[in-house]
């Protein structure tokens, strides 16, 4: 790892941090109904849209209230954008007459983009039309934000409160996390890439004629407004095939930064927001600091892998050693106006939110160059995570934190003074269970049929990790993928549509009844046997939890894919 | 209160909340942003496209293919049958796949007899690596200093001045910190034919 590289993961990291305090301060007061300095604006948009819907928000939801209403909007939008996607060839805004999608694939991408996954089995540019763009997935892209914001915030009134039975009301959680988070962020986010060089238009694809008499056919189209939400969404799905590789989504060294401090902006707010809403700020950053420290360490191991280069390649006289005037390192799949720091930066980022997007292709990262992705999908997307879902999730590893230390002392854990018991427990364990069986399972069954190996793009180790990484993103509601595997067949696009919906969903329940468990209890005061956790004990607890419950388990699959090519990358064998 | 009355009690703002935030997400705020991009960057809203006598050529921010010896080349491509603006992709070739290896050792055999290289000689990583798009417009310094010998050559020029053009296209990083040192090989050749033309 360079001191140039050094340097740009330390600025971003700091960037991060100095944006949590004020956005989460202003998160909070959003949620509170405090008056806002977007008020003038927003608010008369916001009573209105109460009025019309018989929404009175003073009038708060149980858990199971809330739950249900969760549900039923995610259910409308489900198939809503199914339908969209399949009539999309006698919709209107598609001057390429692109067909409806197919089957598999509509039901695949729909649960793909209400989970706030964004896995792509479509290609951007060559299949879908600009009304699936904009009306389908960009719908969602701001909803399946919003309703993990809501949810965040519904358990965090569950912590918080006591002897309560109400958590609060979804439609105006919804309502507000989209009017006065989301959509002002995204304005300000799409107009400066536009000013960068993403393209913002309606027009059909354009023909030139290059310098050397070819002709070349540059895709048009409304990227800007997608890319901005797809990064401040943790959505992730890009406008174009290649995501945020693509220069005409990602132009300049100022739009990759810009676009990777907004894929952890709101997940690094909302664990500030979290601290602050549960009464305990210092908490909030000793989350922060634990997240971080995870995530500057996976960013270094990739880094220092990529930076090493492919000694595969080095055999046929291509430099690995970097120095002023050229990067060296693995370039496969990499852009030069982006380089191998804010390549693997990116990597760490958008797996460990559960964003998505790429810069680079994973898929021709080094072996323990890909590790790093692999890993912060694995623990299920809590090292900051997706908006909203982040912390709900990682809510989950906290009170397991807290029971395990529970247990090491011998006494009744407890959370924030309230006493965690068996029906929280029961809840956590059914999330932390289902998820590794979602991602082993399915690999499984697909790396011993020829309908799961038949569309490989690698053979050898790197094929298998081809396969775990898919359904490992789709379980994490990342949509990151090992891009080479072709996906976009009934096997795969069923499989991994599954595991979309249980890895969002049974989580999402999960922290629901433990929200409406923890809202019902007492506060009891603090005694010397009480855990703190809101200090480096806890932190480092915590991390540990998370490394060891949520890595662990993958750990045999992680070795016969990329643990095995690292130890084979110079021993000349290939695949 | 039984669950079909709790479900029909949410139809009401499941629809009025789905329609409002509809409207808000998908036609306001896109229509927004288009309308003041196309306004104030109307350039870069389109695509940043580039104009040579009165003929569009490209865009400044897409790589495309150059063969001739007249021009600096780009980096291989995925994309396609090479730099296919419509078809983005990258290779996902893994590190150790034989595909990748083949790829790189022809492009390479490639690269050294169109620069006039010894065989064996040294390249920089971007030199025969694909990018992520398939569409990277740029190469590296390094890799542009490489083909200065062969491009002089082909534009009857000198190699001092085929290297000052190059200095004068290479960018930095901004703030000695962000992106990497880089040069837009459209540009670049653009800038070739305007000062260096070729004699028909």
């Amino acid at each position: 790892m360079t001191a140039i590289e050094w340097g740009q993961l330390a600025l971003y990291v700091a960037l991060l941090l100095a944006a949590a305090k004020p956005l989460g301060t202003y998160m909070t007061a959003v949620y509170e109904g405090r008056r806002t300095w977007l008020h003038p604006v927003v608010r008369p948009l916001e009573v209105a849209t109460y009025r019309l819907g018989g929404i009175d928000e003073d009038r708060e939801q149980d858990w199971r209230r809330y739950l249900l209403a969760t549900l039923a909007f995610n259910v409308a939008g489900f198939l809503l954008l199914y339908a969209i996607l399949r009539l999309q060839g006698f919709l209107p805004m598609n001057p390429q007459g692109l067909e409806g999608a197919k089957p598999t694939l509509a039901f695949n991408t729909a649960a793909s983009f209400v989970t706030n996954t964004n896995w792509q089995s479509y290609g951007g540019e060559t299949t879908l039309s600009y009304l699936s763009q904009m009306a389908g997935l960009t719908f969602q892209n701001f909803v399946s934000a919003a309703v993990g914001m809501a949810v965040l915030v519904a358990v965090i009134r569950g912590v918080a409160r006591q002897s309560a039975s109400t958590l609060g009301n979804f439609w105006v959680d919804l309502t507000r996390s989209t009017l006065y988070v989301l959509l002002p962020l995204s304005v300000v986010l799409a107009l400066f890439l536009v000013s960068q060089g993403v393209i913002q238009n309606v027009s059909a694809y354009t023909e030139v004629t290059t310098l050397e008499g070819e002709t070349q056919t540059l895709a048009m189209g409304p990227a800007a407004s997608q890319v901005a939400i797809k990064q401040l969404g943790t959505n992730g799905g890009g406008f174009f095939n290649v995501n945020s590789a693509h220069p005409l989504e990602n132009p300049t060294a100022w739009t990759n930064l810009v676009e990777m401090v907004a894929i952890l902006l709101i997940p690094v707010a909302s664990v500030y927001m979290y601290g602050r809403m549960v009464g305990s700020t210092r908490h909030g950053w000793v989350l922060i600091g634990a997240m971080t420290a995870v995530l500057v360490l996976g960013t270094v191991v990739t880094t220092w892998s990529e930076q090493a280069g492919n000694p595969t390649l080095g055999a046929l006289g291509v430099t690995a050693a970097p120095s002023a005037d050229q990067l060296g390192g693995n370039m496969e799949g990499k852009e030069v106006r982006v380089g191998i720091g804010n390549s693997t930066t990116w990597a760490a980022a958008t797996t460990a939110a559960s964003n998505g997007s790429v810069n680079s292709m994973h898929d021709s990262y080094t072996g323990l160059g890909g590790i790093t992705p692999f890993a912060l999908m694995m623990t299920s997307e809590v090292i900051f995570g997706g908006v909203g879902s982040g912390m709900y999730g990682a809510v989950l590893y906290i009170l397991l934190t807290v029971f395990i230390a529970g247990l090491m002392v011998g006494r009744t854990p407890e959370y924030l003074g309230k006493k965690v018991e068996s029906r929280e427990m029961k809840a956590v364990m059914a999330s932390l269970l289902v998820f590794p069986v979602l991602i082993l399972v399915w690999t499984a069954v697909a790396v011993v049929n020829p309908f799961g190996t038949d569309t490989l793009n690698n053979a050898g180790p790197h094929g298998f990790s081809e396969v775990l990484y898919a359904f490992t993103s789709g379980s994490a509601n990342n949509g990151s993928a090992f891009a080479g595997l072709g996906a976009n067949g009934t096997f795969y696009n069923l499989g991994i549509g599954v595991n979309m919906l249980f890895g969002r969903f049974v989580f999402l329940v999960s922290v629901m009844v433990i929200a409406g468990a923890m809202a019902r209890k007492q506060r009891v005061a603090a005694s010397p046997g009480t855990f703190p956790v809101d200090g480096f004990t806890f932190g480092g607890l915590f991390t540990g939890i998370i490394v060891i419950v949520g890595l662990l388990t993958f750990f045999p699959a992680l070795a016969l894919g990329p643990i095995v090519e690292h130890l084979m990358r110079a021993d000349g064998v290939l695949f | 209160m039984t669950m079909t009355a709790m479900i029909t009690r949410e139809l009401r703002p499941l629809l009025v909340v789905t329609v409002v935030l509809m409207v808000l997400t998908t036609v306001v705020y896109p229509l927004v942003v288009t309308g003041v991009a196309q306004l104030v960057f109307p350039r870069q809203a389109n695509g940043s496209l580039i104009e040579v006598g009165g003929q569009t050529v490209g865009s400044s921010l897409v790589g495309q293919t150059f063969t001739s010896a007249a021009y600096f080349h780009a980096r291989p491509s995925a994309a396609g049958t090479g730099y296919d603006g419509a078809s983005s992709s990258g290779s996902n070739y893994g590190p150790l796949s034989q595909k990748l290896h083949d790829r790189v050792a022809a492009d390479a055999a490639a690269f050294r007899e169109a620069h006039g290289l010894e065989a064996g000689a040294a390249l920089p990583s971007d030199a025969v690596t694909a990018s992520g798009s398939g569409l990277d417009p740029h190469i590296s310094p390094a890799t542009a200093r490489l083909q200065v010998a062969s491009v002089a050559t082909a534009r009857g020029t000198s190699e001092v001045n085929m290297r000052a053009l190059l200095d004068e296209f290479t960018e930095g990083r901004a703030l000695g910190l962000i992106g990497e040192p880089r040069v837009n090989v459209l540009r670049l050749n653009i800038a070739l034919d305007a000062r260096y033309p070729l004699r028909p």
